[in-house]
């Protein structure tokens, strides 16, 4: 188990589910060259990290981050996605689980103490709710924040701005008043051979759009 | 350069060992010397500018070389201060975020009087690369009454020093009858 090759981390995979069964792990993957992830379900989750972390043959002693995904389209939008680190076998894992608006996830900050944290910013800019965290508050975002920045229904230039007012003689907030538009340019140049990424990429905007201008 | 300017009180190079020359014979001779107070001290006040430090973010690294040997602003008897209450000039260097609005506000009031500002870099000038961004002031006029900006993404340490020369000039400029505001 110890060479990170394609064939060991199909086999740990294997070793995972076999040991946990599909109704906790309901899907092994191999993203890329050798990139491991297991699509798991949302309700066993702590099981499932407390194997990863305490079984021989895993040991994934570290998680290295919590991220959310949003993918609006779907009923339930959100993906949470952890990724952990095995310093014993030099392996690194990545677990996916789906979630929703008002469907809360587990927290696992009491498997993983620096969980915390990161579900307190997955919170703060998602709007994924943790449930027994011991304390989710927003992390980044300013004091009395309204929305969840990273949501993709989140306008780039959110809902406030700051000034200092010279009656009040302090920092006051005021709806957001652009002097110039966001405006979106194509950089794809049509002399340069485009990879397949930057193409589908620039389909939606084949031409610069102005936001500001009338079509 | 164009640093020198020509217009300052002080003469360089012979004149100004003539003018030292004069002010030390009229010592020994009177026992004091007659000046404008206006100029005493706009010339104290340009030559012990202490900056509040205000790294906020990659810019700081180039104001941190300004001070350090290579570029020295120790040399224009500018020392930077961990504290407002001993500072004369506020570097703003780095993005401005919704979140460090009123903290760097209360700040620059808690400077005494005369106090200025210097907007280092874009994002302090103007949000820069964030200017759309949810959580990023629009420019660090928007909270402070700002006297220099000096542009760059980030601005070179040389950039830098020249913006507080060009403070120091403008100090001289308005002399000491400097307007206060709030």
């Amino acid at each position: 188990m110890a060479k990170n090759s394609t064939k060991a981390l199909k086999e740990l995979g294997q070793y995972i589910k076999k040991s946990l069964g599909s109704a906790i792990v309901m899907k092994v993957n191999i993203d890329g060259k050798a990139e491991l992830v297991l699509h798991a379900n949302r309700t066993k989750l702590k099981e499932l990290m407390a194997f990863l972390k305490d079984d021989k043959q895993c040991a994934f002693k570290q998680l290295i981050d919590i991220c959310g995904v949003d993918y609006p389209e779907r009923d339930e939008r959100f993906e949470v996605v952890y990724h952990l680190l095995s310093l014993k076998h030099n392996n690194r894992i990545r677990v996916r689980i789906t979630t929703g608006e008002d469907i809360p996830v587990e927290t696992i900050s009491g498997i993983f103490s620096v969980a915390s944290w990161f579900e307190r910013e997955a919170w703060d800019m998602f709007g994924i709710f943790f449930d027994n965290h011991p304390d989710l508050r927003r992390i980044l975002t300013d004091y009395g924040f309204d929305g969840h920045p990273l949501r993709k229904d989140f306008p780039l230039t959110g809902f406030v701005e700051t000034k200092y007012d010279e009656k009040l003689k302090k920092v006051v907030y005021e709806p957001v008043e652009l002097m110039q538009d966001f405006r979106n340019f194509d950089y794809t140049s049509p002399w340069e051979e485009m990879s397949d990424m930057q193409q589908s990429g620039s389909k939606k905007d084949t031409k610069p759009q102005f936001m500001g201008s009338s079509e | 350069m164009g640093v020198i300017d020509k217009t300052r009180h002080i003469p360089q190079g012979q004149d100004q060992n003539a003018l030292l020359g004069a002010v030390t014979t009229e010592m020994k001779e009177r026992g004091f010397v007659l000046a404008k107070a206006d100029d005493l001290f706009t010339w104290a006040r340009t030559g012990s500018l202490w900056p509040m430090t205000f790294g906020l973010a990659c810019c700081a690294v180039e104001m941190i070389h300004s001070y350090m040997s290579r570029y020295d602003l120790d040399r224009f008897g500018v020392i930077p201060r961990p504290s407002p209450r001993q500072s004369d000039v506020i570097i703003v260097a780095g993005t401005l975020t919704n979140k460090m609005a009123p903290a760097i506000r209360k700040v620059y009031d808690q400077m005494a009087e005369p106090r200025w500002v210097i907007s280092m870099g874009s994002c302090a000038n103007g949000g820069g690369y964030y200017h759309y961004s949810y959580s990023v002031v629009r420019g660090c006029d928007r909270i402070l009454p700002v006297d220099i900006y000096v542009p760059g993404c980030p601005p070179t340490a040389e950039a830098l020093v020249y913006g507080i020369l060009q403070l120091q000039k403008k100090i001289q400029r308005e002399g000491s009858g400097r307007i206060i505001r709030g």
